[in-house]
């Protein structure tokens, strides 16, 4: 049981965190706002029922993902995303790594490092929530894929499968724009990411 | 893992499960089967590398600074809660 006059000590360093996640699922500062103070508010209000010694950075997750999906989503659940399987292993890898190339740095890595955050968040936040939700907990936060389980309350092998298509279809936003800045040519591609931000 | 490489079903398997074994989910006999093959097979080791890469790219491009208002706001609202 934890000590609730603590509360504030023990869970500021997770704010800028949260603040990330929140900016990155409601895609918007105001509500990304509201959600970390509710977050938070519920935290606080549930504190004595947190174990002490267990992962606090997990449980406000939880907290800020079911806040997030509870309130901010309650009026358009979609069901699970499918018919994007089609996409291969090693995208950006192979769409980049014979592009042009310069001394001491792999050609891809040149790319990749010249996308700016601006255009990785957008990226990211163009993908369909339960993709976007999985990728952020584990490629950006860093959880494992049984802690996400936890915090989303799903099985980990549906967090498995929203993790690596979430992965391969970033890895084709992630190359999108790098064709529109010109960092890479490509004459196949059709599909933009502002034709999926406008999916919502 | 290449065109213009002999076909080579290790390659295959080591791409397929590329994640797997990033995120640590092989067991010990296959996770020691791919690390083996990344160290042998340089193409699959700059594939594996540049994954990992774009994971850290990811990560560290997609911060932000919390604004001051925001830490007085939930600060308030918990002193407030807390009456």
């Amino acid at each position: 049981m934890a000590d609730k006059d603590k509360f504030v000590e023990d869970s500021m360093e997770y704010m800028p965190q949260l603040y990330s996640a929140a900016l990155r699922m409601t895609r918007n500062v105001q509500d990304a706002e509201d959600l970390v103070q509710e977050t938070y508010l519920k935290a606080y209000r549930a504190y004595e029922n947190f174990e002490t010694g267990t992962n606090l950075k997990a449980w406000l997750y939880r907290i800020l993902t079911n806040t997030f999906i509870n309130i901010y989503r309650a009026k358009q659940r979609k069901p699970e995303e499918s018919g994007l399987d089609d996409t291969e292993e090693l995208y950006l890898f192979r769409k980049w790594g014979n592009s042009q190339n310069e001394m001491g740095r792999s050609a891809e890595e040149v790319v990749l490092n010249s996308l700016t955050d601006d255009e990785v968040k957008e990226a990211i936040e163009a993908l369909p929530e339960q993709f976007r939700i999985a990728v952020l907990l584990a490629d950006v936060e860093g959880f494992s894929y049984q802690e996400i389980a936890e915090i989303l309350g799903v099985p980990s092998g549906t967090v498995m499968s929203r993790i690596h298509r979430g992965r391969k279809l970033l890895q084709k936003y992630l190359h999108e724009y790098a064709v529109r800045r010109g960092l890479v040519k490509d004459d196949t591609l059709k599909v933009g990411v502002a034709s999926e931000q406008g999916g919502n | 893992m290449q065109d213009n490489k002999p076909h080579r079903n290790e390659c295959e398997e080591a791409i397929h499960k590329i994640y797997h074994f990033m995120d640590g989910l092989l067991d010990e006999e296959k996770r020691s089967k791919i690390a083996k093959h990344l160290d042998d097979c340089r193409p699959c080791g700059k594939a594996f590398d540049f994954e990992q890469e774009i994971r850290k790219v990811i990560a560290d491009k997609c911060k932000d600074k919390v604004p001051d208002t925001l830490r007085e706001k939930i600060a308030d609202a918990i002193k407030h809660d807390h009456k």
